[in-house]
């Protein structure tokens, strides 16, 4: 409990101890207001917002973009994986496309998924999906290969069918790899909207900052900056605990 | 199976055992095929008018366009142009995130004012900064690099600060008592010893490199590869932009592996 006060309190400190020395930097005139307005202009600028409900609808509209691609991302990444480990036929048609695909930028399909759908919600998912789910597939399959074989031979033996195997077996056990692998692609997904919202326009805030900055609205862009930070470091821990829950049984979690 | 070996042979006379050779190349062959579907799809389906060509060319339409623009000079311009963002992006991440990783784990008091910065702005999505940084430094290159720059710097710093302090404390003591100085141990010993972390996080801000390398230059220029595809999606030319995005992908790829084949190399001297 103390460690968790203490981070809280770490992370409060450091963003106090960055507001004051942004405020500084911004008062003592180094900068003009238009390159960096002053932390209260920021801040007002997002009570404002706040206020007339724009940044709950933009923010709502980024986080349900970001997480629905995540979800999809999971979903696939994990059937994916699990396939490709135990399925030979899966295995062979989807290794090359996947060791391809991950260390790919996946970020220049945009436009392709542009022309194909138009620039609306479900280009955006999908370029999101697509940008998260090679981490997953590729974490999930490492941990499904990697299940101890007698767990898996003596639940056989007990007469267990495979559907059970599946279920009962293999699913927990893949569980602490396929976790690692949502929180390298949590991140990716997070930046993939922004950038897809950014191109696309749209509502969300990645559209507002873009909009913010072709009107030369140098705190709405900040706004837009520390909105979308706040809501990395929330979704992010949130992941982290998450895991921490689920791997409660997990030998991981008794270091 | 066995027609492919002999054309193989045939090709490569000087084998000491063909068979085995041969083996090789047809588990080659196999193990890429799914490629080679992937291919002959792309080239099928708008052919067959299974897709509208106009959304999606054929694989040869596309490959002609690649040709078109790789001779009119426009591939090489705007590729020299990216690469060189990349570089310089990259590699000032490298040179300040790997000693800023050092310092943070060797010298505690580094780490208590340093270490809740970093675990602060790591979960930032770094494409957030491209409107601001744009603001700040125009269409060109530096607005570019300085993306690069800070969306890499953070990954580095890390896995160099954690691989340094997951160093067996045994080895730097064994150095110390040996008379090492605390800096020989540390560039002696605990460096090599970290150096696995460093290069994975190395090769993770490599990916990201790309990521945020496209994604500004689909935002905010007037060159580098993002440029090409956007412009050529734009005006409509649609297997060009295909091609380029081909040729961003090949890049990405061609680069992770390569930067693998290296780190591989330099890690050849560990016993695992």
């Amino acid at each position: 409990m103390i460690g968790r006060l203490g981070r809280a309190l770490e992370a409060t400190g450091t963003v106090l101890v960055l507001l004051v020395v942004w405020h500084f930097v911004a008062a003592s005139g180094a900068f003009s207001d238009f390159l960096l307005p002053s932390p209260e202009a920021v801040a007002a600028r997002i009570i404002d917002d706040a206020l007339s409900g724009d940044v709950f609808a933009s923010l709502a509209r980024t986080v349900v973009t970001a997480l629905t691609g995540f979800a999809a991302a999971g979903l696939v990444g994990a059937a994916l994986g699990i396939g490709m480990a135990r399925v030979r036929l899966v295995r062979w048609f989807f290794d090359p496309l996947v060791s391809i695909g991950y260390p790919m930028p996946k970020i220049a399909f945009l436009p392709v998924f542009l022309l194909w759908i138009g620039p609306n919600f479900a280009s955006q998912v999908t370029i999101v999906a697509f940008s998260a789910v090679f981490p997953v597939a590729v974490a999930t399959r490492a941990g499904a290969e990697g299940v101890e074989r007698t767990l898996l031979w003596s639940a056989r033996s007990l007469g267990t069918s495979a559907g059970q195997l599946l279920w009962q077996i293999v699913l927990p056990a893949v569980v602490p790899q396929m976790l690692t692998g949502l929180q390298v692609a949590l991140p990716v997904a997070l930046i993939t909207t922004i950038v897809a919202e950014m191109l696309t326009g749209g509502d969300g805030i990645g559209g507002a900052m873009l909009g913010a900055m072709r009107f030369a609205d140098s705190p709405g862009v900040f706004a837009g900056i520390i909105v979308i930070a706040a809501t990395g470091f929330v979704l992010i821990r949130t992941m982290e605990v998450i895991r921490r829950r689920m791997l409660r049984w997990h030998a991981e979690a008794a270091s | 199976m066995s027609r492919s070996a002999t054309v193989v042979g045939a090709v490569k006379p000087k084998l000491d055992r063909p068979r085995e050779k041969g083996t090789a190349v047809v588990n080659w062959l196999v193990r890429w095929f799914p490629l080679a579907i992937l291919a002959i799809t792309w080239e099928a389906a708008p052919r067959l008018g299974l897709v509208n060509p106009a959304s999606l060319p054929p694989l040869s339409v596309v490959v002609a366009a690649l040709g078109r623009l790789a001779m009119g000079g426009d591939l090489l311009a705007n590729g020299l142009k990216s690469l060189f963002r990349l570089v310089c992006g990259l590699g000032l991440a490298i040179l300040a995130g790997v000693p800023l990783g050092l310092t943070m784990a060797w010298f505690r008091p580094v780490r208590a004012v340093f270490g809740p910065l970093v675990r602060c702005l790591y979960p930032m999505p770094k494409s957030a900064l491209i409107p601001v940084l744009l603001l700040w430094l125009g269409l060109g290159d530096l607005s570019k690099i300085t993306l690069i720059f800070l969306g890499c710097l953070l990954p580095v710093l890390i896995s160099t600060t954690n691989g340094v302090r997951g160093v067996e404390p045994a080895m730097i003591w064994s150095a110390r008592s040996l008379g090492r100085s605390r800096l020989a141990a540390l560039f002696g010993v605990a460096l090599p010893a970290a150096m696995p972390d460093v290069l994975a996080g190395i090769r993770s801000a490599l990916a990201m490199s790309f990521v945020l390398l496209v994604s500004s230059e689909y935002l905010m220029s007037r060159d580098g590869l993002g440029y090409l595809i956007s412009f050529l999606g734009d005006g409509g030319a649609y297997d060009g932009m295909f091609a380029a995005v081909l040729v961003v992908s090949i890049l990405g790829f061609a680069a992770d592996r390569a930067f693998n084949a290296v780190s591989r190399r330099a890690l050849a001297w560990r016993e695992t």
